[in-house]
């Protein structure tokens, strides 16, 4: 294994995960919900009277991020080198494991792995591992993207 | 004052994932990619949310209720099953193909990256894909 220095940025990093932990940490204690992007989302589809001001406003709150970030500095440059096609069906595929598996990096990840469920580890293990093995492949098996 | 604090919240959400890179699909493969050139900047992102994460969780679990004083709620199910598992893996090869999770997306898709739309489009058609089943599966809707 070979550690990219110069990609590396651990100060932003933990900075940045300081402030995921806080935001978390913030809606247990407020809201009394656990913060998962996936379920917050998909939560909308079929909504239920009184269960959907909660997630506007935090949706709304996220998307504000760029804004109120770029008023700062320049935003990070976002390189996405799947194509299109390949960019929709990890959209499909992420939108449809993330509601079977009910969480995503956040509410498994930051979440559950905070509050020390097992279901959560598991989920994360899971999702992280076939995402290296996803990345193996397409980067080094197949030498595609 | 709940609505404003959400807001807040989801902000202050997307602010950290901003700062911390992973709303840079290359940063999270370069994570992702143990064989090429190792970036371990997301397990720092991991690890600094879930320093601050245990504290506030392991509170909240000593209380019933929020400040606010409604009830919280915690996730119902506790048994490891082929839904968690399938789901995490199905997630999990979608995250290795383009980099980008949930949150990150959206922020991408705010922030005007073009494959950020089409990518949360495709997102919210698999959570509805999802929701159909559900509808199948337990004749509720």
């Amino acid at each position: 294994m070979t550690i990219d220095w110069a990609a590396f940025s651990p100060w932003m990093a933990l900075t940045g995960g300081l402030l995921l932990g806080l935001a978390s940490a913030v809606f247990i204690l407020v809201n009394g919900r656990i913060l998962g992007i996936s379920g917050i989302l998909g939560g909308l589809l079929r909504p239920k009277t009184g269960d959907t001001g909660w997630r506007i406003s935090f949706l709304l709150g996220l998307v504000a991020a760029p804004t109120v970030y770029g008023v700062f500095t320049s935003l990070p440059e976002a390189r996405v080198d799947a194509g299109w096609s390949a960019v929709i069906l990890a959209g499909l595929l992420v939108g449809f494991g993330t509601r079977y598996g009910s969480g995503c990096t956040s509410g498994h990840g930051v979440c559950g792995l905070s509050r020390l469920s097992p279901r959560s580890l598991v989920a994360t293990l899971t999702f992280m591992g076939a995402g290296f093995l996803v990345v193996y492949l397409m980067k080094h098996l197949i030498g595609f993207a | 004052m709940q609505r404003l604090i959400e807001f807040v919240v989801g902000l202050m959400f997307g602010l950290g994932l901003l700062i911390s890179g992973m709303t840079d699909p290359g940063k999270v493969i370069g994570f992702l990619d143990l064989a090429g050139a190792w970036d371990p900047s997301l397990a720092f992102v991991m690890g600094g949310a879930i320093v601050v994460g245990i504290f506030a969780f392991g509170m909240a679990k000593k209380r019933t209720v929020d400040f606010f004083g409604g009830a919280i709620r915690w996730p119902s199910s506790s048994t490891i099953d082929r839904r968690l598992i399938g789901g995490a893996l199905v997630f999990g090869v979608g995250w290795g193909i383009a980099g980008f999770c949930p949150g990150p997306a959206l922020v991408s898709l705010a922030a005007g990256v073009p494959k950020a739309f089409g990518f949360v489009v495709a997102m919210v058609v698999g959570m509805a894909i999802f929701e159909w089943l559900e509808i199948r599966r337990t004749g509720d809707n």
